[in-house]
């Protein structure tokens, strides 16, 4: 029997503003995202009762998105309304409440926004995501071990997870550049993309070590912009101006704190879950996805998510990325965007917005075949985990 | 004991953490443990993270560990930091884990598995654990 949610909602809206060094206010970008949105799915602002907000990293550095979005954007007919935060796994778990909610009846067409700022004029972009090392004050107690041993950043848990998955599996440096060189092969043909300079192997080596074992080409980009998506419900969809990208599956997968004693979190992450929960719901299983937009915020991360969605076995992500299967003219196209490495980095909205394009078949040139897209979001050092299965077919 | 500029950003105990600090300066790698299931605490926190349990008790760790992983960093974050530098997580035997910096071995040499014991290194008022290869007797 057919799961009750499966093919239940489609998306019909999609925003997005441009990407990179735009100095606005998350307010402004979001609001801009959300105009385009309505448009882009034919609907008037008051169509709108539900609206689901999250915040990227200026959601608790200050400038971030809040639940004033509802008053600045004049929404004055929500009957859903959430400010959430599971970190790069949000934007998937807003197109899967939304789902719900409509299902429920809760809601007809839900908003979900992101919009995020961290670049600010004049300084670097590693100073949006620094953390604790231009702390002023000193850290209190045990936490403060962190910054005494120079742990610094996002950089340096996504390398300690990458060293681990090397020393165990024998993973090599090549594996990860051949991710990153694919990623950018894609971006050359991403209008939005901030970096579409081609790179090759070769410059990936060359690049600098940020911590090793990852590059600066392993390590995702810093973006301001935004992203906005409508959820609606199917039958209403067939009627509404875009091709309807259909969500066939979902899944959530959080294993929680990565230093505690016993977790294995640098090799077998939340996504094992969330991919059995979704592969159920949608009814079909790795062999038959045809396109994957997985979040990577550092090369390692689509290793091991490729891994854990079962395409590979747990080890083998190294050899599986190895014949450039990822890149344009491979058999598992991925990331077709560019990514956070290469296109922008929305969070959970980098995947999201590229799975969106590709299941309209409005990728243009990097077109793949769309029908049925594993869409991804992790984040918190690999500690959360959400997905969904896009297709343009109904279920 | 080493002397070292004290620089770095060193915590600053709190009511929580003052025991492991205070063996820190005693030459001993202090751990909180559950009363009730045993599981020892790291950070030191109110509730055991397996039971809940709010009752536990002080006890030093052997002080030996292995390397979990480990990464060199490069990036300039804060000025007392030299580039490049370990950063390196330790499993101790009793199981958690502590983010620390390995001393006494080149970058180059570090390995996932290595064997290692604590040393303590004091810095203006906090003394703090690291880590060293166990030399072969
Ligand atoms: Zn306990």
């Amino acid at each position: 029997m057919a799961h009750p949610l499966r093919g239940v909602a489609a998306i019909t809206g999609l925003g997005m503003t441009a990407m990179g060094r735009i100095y606005r206010s998350t307010n402004e970008l979001a609001a801009e995202a959300v105009a385009t949105a309505i448009a882009d799915a034919g609907l008037r602002k008051d169509d709108i009762d539900g609206l689901l907000i999250n915040a990227g990293i200026t959601g608790t550095t200050g400038g971030g998105l809040t639940l004033g979005l509802q008053n600045y954007l004049g929404l004055k007919n929500l009957r859903l309304l959430n400010h959430m935060n599971a970190a790069g796994s949000t934007a998937a778990q807003m197109v899967q409440y939304a789902t719900m909610a409509i299902h429920a009846g809760m809601a007809t067409h839900v908003l979900c926004v992101f919009a995020d700022a961290p670049l600010k004029e004049g300084t670097s972009a590693g100073a949006a995501y620094g953390g604790a090392a231009r702390n002023p004050q000193r850290p209190k107690g045990m936490a403060g071990l962190y910054a005494a041993a120079g742990y610094f950043g996002a950089n340096t848990p996504y390398a300690l997870a990458a060293r681990r998955h090397m020393a165990l599996y024998g993973t090599k440096q090549d594996h990860l550049g051949i991710i990153a060189v694919g990623q950018r092969q894609w971006a050359t043909m991403n209008p939005l993309a901030q970096m579409r300079e081609p790179i090759t192997l070769e410059d990936y080596h060359a690049s600098r070590w940020i911590i090793e074992p990852l590059h600066l080409l392993d390590c995702c980009l810093v973006s301001n912009g935004a992203v906005a998506v409508i959820v609606s419900p199917a039958e209403r969809a067939r009627d509404m101006p875009q091709p309807p990208v259909y969500i066939h599956g979902m899944g959530q997968g959080h294993p929680g704190d990565s230093g505690r004693a016993g977790s294995e979190w640098e090799t077998e992450t939340g996504a094992r879950i969330a991919a059995e929960t979704a592969y159920r719901m949608a009814g079909v299983g790795p062999s038959d996805i045809t396109c994957c937009q997985i979040y990577d915020c550092y090369t390692y991360t689509v290793l091991v998510t490729l891994e854990d969605y079962g395409f590979c076995k747990k080890g083998e992500g190294g050899p599986f990325v190895e014949d450039w299967k990822l890149a344009p003219g491979g058999s598992l196209p991925t990331n077709t965007g560019g990514g956070e490495l290469s296109a922008y980095y929305m969070w959970g909205m980098t995947p999201l917005s590229e799975g969106i394009i590709q299941g309209r078949g409005h990728g243009g040139e990097r077109q793949v075949k769309n029908d049925v897209i594993l869409v991804t979001g992790n984040g918190g050092n690999l500690s959360y985990h959400a997905c969904l299965i896009l297709s343009p077919h109904p279920a | 004991m080493t002397e070292t500029q004290p620089t770095i950003p060193v915590p600053e105990p709190d009511e929580a953490s003052r025991p492991f600090f205070d063996g820190a300066a005693a030459g001993r790698l202090m751990l909180m443990r559950c009363i009730d299931c045993q599981t020892w605490r790291l950070p030191a926190r109110q509730h055991c993270d397996v039971c809940l349990s709010d009752r536990y008790t002080w006890e030093a760790a052997s002080g030996r560990g292995r390397v979990r992983t480990f990464g060199i960093m490069h990036q300039r974050y804060h000025p007392a930091f030299q580039v490049p530098y370990n950063v390196t997580v330790v499993e101790l035997d009793e199981g958690p884990r502590l983010p620390t910096n390995l001393v006494e071995v080149a970058n180059e040499d570090i390995y996932v598995g290595m064997s290692v014991e604590v040393v303590f290194e004091r810095y203006d008022d906090v003394t703090l654990p690291r880590f060293r290869p166990v030399r072969d007797l």
